[in-house]
């Protein structure tokens, strides 16, 4: 898994386990070899920069709209990616994540309208559903079974 | 991304969900084409959604949705000569999407979308 590029898409930044959970995910993903980016909106990356502030969890932060255009106009593209979703802007960005890249999608769904969001998901993904808003300790717990499988 | 909020629009119905935008381009225009995700208009603006993709066009007016990560997706219109360009544009790729098919003789398809949803389409 050495240096496979990894996408973490961060969307509105209203709930709050989005934030720990990035936080957590990119560096878990990094100490297991991953190369991480995690790309957010203006706010979910203040939110991360303040919380990171030595950049020790995250090392490359950058911006969703660039990078999304990055990987439109191929400049850029990654290997996996997960892609953080609340609500239907979310779900938006993910699908077109799932056309334009190659990258295996991850849907990470959470939030309390969780379930009714990911019945709307109709591009190709892995989904991980979970109507937690507050407590990130569950969804946690589904991620690392996630990354298991992916390092199997 | 951010282009189209120096332009001229108007807002035509505001946050709401990607499949409630389609279906109002759908509903509200004379001329309506599809397109992918990340189709470029108006020289930078990748336009984010879910496929297919719902241009429409209103006389010289380009109807198109703008999705906002904490606000939902928006139908803006424009209406300049951008926005000419932009239709003028979908009209040629139309045509040479349907030029091919007639030369293999198959059934001549329509160069503008019909007003009905793109499920409906499928439907029948």
């Amino acid at each position: 898994m050495t240096g496979e590029k990894v996408l973490l898409m961060m969307g509105c930044p209203e709930v709050p386990i989005q934030t720990s959970i990035a936080l957590y995910l990119s560096h878990k993903l990094a100490n297991l070899g991953f190369d991480v980016t995690v790309a957010g909106t203006g706010a979910a990356n203040q939110l991360l920069k303040v919380s990171d502030s030595d950049g020790y969890y995250v090392k490359k932060l950058v911006n969703l709209d660039k990078t999304l255009e990055d990987v439109i106009e191929n400049r850029a593209d990654f290997d996996i990616c997960f892609a953080f979703m609340h609500n239907d802007a979310g779900m938006t960005y993910a699908a077109t994540m799932s056309a334009v890249s190659k990258a295996k999608l991850y849907s990470i769904v959470f939030g309390r309208n969780a379930e009714a969001l990911a019945e709307t998901i109709e591009f190709d993904c892995e989904m991980i559903i979970e109507k937690a808003a507050h407590n990130p300790v569950q969804l946690k717990n589904r991620l690392d079974k996630v990354v298991e499988g992916i390092l199997k | 991304m951010s282009c189209i909020e120096q332009m001229k629009y108007e807002i035509l119905l505001d946050r709401t969900t990607y499949k409630a935008a389609r279906e109002y381009i759908e509903k509200n225009s004379e001329e309506v084409y599809y397109v992918s995700p990340g189709y470029k208009i108006f020289k930078d603006y990748h336009i984010i959604g879910v496929p297919p993709i719902a241009l429409g066009a209103k006389g010289n007016a380009l109807i198109f949705t703008y999705t906002k990560p904490c606000y939902g997706t928006f139908v803006l219109t424009v209406d300049n000569e951008d926005s000419i360009k932009e239709i003028d544009r979908l009209r040629k790729m139309e045509t040479e999407k349907v030029t091919p098919s007639l030369k293999k003789s198959k059934p001549a398809e329509s160069s503008r979308a019909p007003l009905t949803s793109f499920q409906d389409m499928w439907k029948k």
